[in-house]
């Protein structure tokens, strides 16, 4: 560049840039509100039942069909009534142990499975994950009869394990699939390494694998558990009492002060109260639930 | 500190391909052994089968004099480091080298010492608490030999350490890995690709090829007295130049002339009915130009005129090359393996020869040159097999002597 210039091109310059510079603001603003519009949709379908929700849980029983949004008298008489019975408390305790256990037992299965499946070579391997994909698939409806039978054939209809063993099973899958993902891109020298430097199998994998698959465990353990506690259609034809059913389940018994009213107060209330977890934990895990689903879609 | 013996190792794959193929070698305690050869030639699998990442197929490991094939790598006192260097990412530089003796039990106050020690020695005193996502390349490498040394291992292996590294840095470890050795005086296994840092490092070299063990020798001897073709070709840079002969009234019919045949070696090419078409192999430094060459030492070759190609210059040296009608028609499958590895195509009937003549040259590119071929140092080899007759016919001369 010279270092004399003409001011006359200098302005030009100047005025060029600007100009450029402008036009690039015109579309990012256009872009930008573009963007905004289309999120502003979608967000306000999915959000305004949901905050329907939340308003009618905090409406007083003869104000549930007063269709304005925001409640006239607010009251937690719905949350104090749900709280108050067995019938809401105690199917609330159902869901988290029958989801904890659950949860438990299928990340442990998976992890050790896919490790195998992303370490080793063995006959089968192939017809082992198809069928792992195959059970994901499987729509859960045409499951129901059969494992009715079963269930009270053996007797653990209406009991945790009643719903356990089928939410592992198909967490399982879930996980499977997760977890081996994650166990791919940790490099099989490392545990070579391990092993060179004194580790017995198991000292290998708790100690360098397993640290290193955390992350992985922790998404694969958050998606299992959101699994169970959302889970309807077994819960609701596995269990007849309060002693197994889970809260989702137990939000259709609710039985309303007489025959012929709807409890929908105490209904909102118990959906907004089974909500408030899963929002924390995405909120919690936001990123991590997003790597989980899209692990191992892309390479690096 | 102690001795490898590989007696018959054979490592066979569950798919039934035969990686190694009965490998017998021994390596002396403090012994460095460099196993080198192509990609895909099984040093890696050998130097697995050592460390106790492979299992043996068929033959005995021994090390110290205990057999260790069913032992785990545990057992074996042995320490490795890998190509990627296999750092534990979510440890420090302090506890990755320590993980090996914590592991072995060993009071944390020794781990300390150790670990400062090899630091010290290694140059990484101000990165040990640094996690390995934040070393430079060359301070990994750095780690990875670390974490071997701390242990004080009876024998190390090595799985090409320095093949991550840039080119220069490569040179310095290569200097770094040997003075190390030295020091330790501890049994080590090196694996590479690199016939460079091969002869530069090793106190003996393993040659592989195809599973098979082509020769093992101190790099003098692999230099001077190749076994057979690969050998020949693979070691030595610029490779050595093959030539098609024919056998014919007592001399070898060659593009560059024809080369008259010692006493000894005409009855081995007698004796063996390799038939009348044979490969000769002269090294680029067996050629000069003939203006340099001394009258007495002329008559030790043949001098031959051609047209140089092209010539480069280094300073010390300049390289000449010049093409030759060849006829290696009975191409052999160690020539086709060496060209695979060298990544060049064979062009039928042309060869390419490289002269490496002394930098007081006056010859300019594409004139005729006159050149003189040093016949002594002259490899004949068995087309067919591979086999260098010429060391046959040194070896048949000096029982005579």
């Amino acid at each position: 560049m010279a270092t004399v210039t003409t001011t006359s091109s200098q302005t030009a310059g100047v005025t060029a840039r600007s100009r450029r510079k402008a036009g690039r603001q015109r579309t990012t603003l256009a872009q930008k509100s573009g963007w905004g519009t289309a999120n502003f949709v979608v967000v306000a379908l999915a959000l305004i039942p949901v905050l329907w929700l939340v308003s009618l849980s905090f409406k007083t029983p003869t104000a549930v069909l007063d269709p304005s949004f925001i409640p006239k008298s607010w009251t937690w008489s719905n949350y104090t009534q749900i709280l108050k019975t067995s019938q809401f408390i105690r199917p609330l305790i159902n869901s988290i142990g029958i989801g904890l256990i659950s949860t438990v037992i299928a990340v442990t299965l998976a992890s050790m499975a896919a490790y195998a499946v992303a370490r080793l070579r063995f006959p089968g391997k192939g017809l082992l994950i198809g069928m792992s994909l195959l059970i994901a698939m499987f729509p859960a409806i045409a499951l129901v009869t059969p494992l009715f039978s079963i269930e009270r054939a053996i007797g653990l209809f209406n009991t945790w394990p009643g719903l356990i063993i089928p939410y592992v099973a198909f967490g399982l899958p879930l996980g499977i699939y997760t977890l081996s993902a994650f166990f791919r891109e940790i490099p099989w020298e490392l545990e070579k390494a391990a092993k060179v430097d004194g580790a017995t199998p198991l000292q290998a994998f708790m100690k360098v694998i397993a640290p290193l698959a955390a992350p992985g465990m922790v998404t694969t353990a958050i998606l299992v558990f959101l699994f169970c506690w959302n889970e309807f259609l077994f819960a609701i034809s596995f269990t007849s009492t309060i002693s197994a059913r889970t809260a989702p389940a137990s939000i259709a018994y609710f039985a309303g002060t007489s025959q012929f009213t709807v409890p929908t107060g105490p209904i909102a209330a118990a959906s907004v109260v089974i909500t408030i977890p899963i929002i924390i934990f995405v909120v919690l895990f936001q990123r991590r639930i997003v790597a989980g689903l899209t692990s191992g879609a892309v390479k690096g | 500190m102690a001795e490898i013996v590989l007696d018959n190792i054979t490592k066979r794959f569950p798919d039934g391909s035969l990686a190694v193929d009965k490998i017998s070698l021994d390596i002396a305690d403090g012994e460095f052994v460099i196993l080198v050869g192509p990609s895909g030639c099984g040093k890696s699998t050998t130097l697995n089968m050592i460390a106790g990442l492979e299992d043996i197929t068929e033959g005995e490991l021994r090390i110290g004099g205990q057999v260790v094939n069913n032992k785990a790598p545990k057992d074996r006192d042995i320490a490795m480091v890998f190509q990627s260097y296999a750092l534990y990412p979510h440890m420090t530089v302090r506890e990755n080298m320590g993980f090996a003796l914590k592991l072995a039990k060993t009071p944390q106050n020794v781990i300390n010492e150790k670990v400062e020690e090899a630091a010290r020695v290694l140059d990484l005193t101000q990165h040990l608490d640094r996690k390995p996502a934040n070393l430079s390349g060359g301070q990994r490498q750095r780690v990875a030999m670390g974490r071997a040394i701390v242990r004080d291992p009876q024998v190390f292996l090595m799985d090409e350490p320095l093949s991550n590294l840039d080119a220069k840095l490569r040179v310095q470890t290569r200097t770094q890995v040997s003075r190390l050795q030295k020091r330790l005086g501890t049994t080590m296994v090196y694996v590479t690709h690199d016939q460079t840092e091969a002869m530069t490092l090793g106190d003996r070299l393993a040659v592989m090829r195809a599973g098979l063990l082509q020769q093992a020798g101190t790099p003098k001897e692999l230099y001077e007295r190749p076994v057979n073709l690969f050998v020949a070709g693979f070691i030595g840079s610029p490779a050595m130049n093959f030539l098609g002969a024919t056998l014919e009234e007592g001399s070898l019919r060659t593009p560059i002339g024809d080369l008259p045949v010692s006493p000894p070696l005409r009855q081995v090419l007698e004796r063996s009915n390799v038939g009348r078409s044979v490969i000769v192999g002269l090294r680029p430094e067996d050629f000069e130009d003939v203006a340099l060459v001394s009258a007495e030492n002329r008559d030790y070759g043949i001098t031959f005129h051609t047209t140089i190609d092209v010539l480069e210059s280094v300073g010390s040296d300049v390289f000449a090359y010049f093409t030759a009608e060849s006829d290696l028609s009975a191409r052999s499958d160690q020539l086709a393996d060496l060209a695979t590895d060298a990544g060049v195509d064979t062009v039928d009937g042309e060869t390419t020869i490289t002269a490496r003549l002394d930098a007081a040259t006056n010859l300019r590119e594409g004139q005729d040159a006159e050149l003189w071929a040093d016949l002594r140092p002259m490899h004949v080899f068995d087309p067919e097999s591979g086999r260098n007759l010429a060391l046959e016919a040194t070896a048949a001369g000096a029982d005579r002597g």
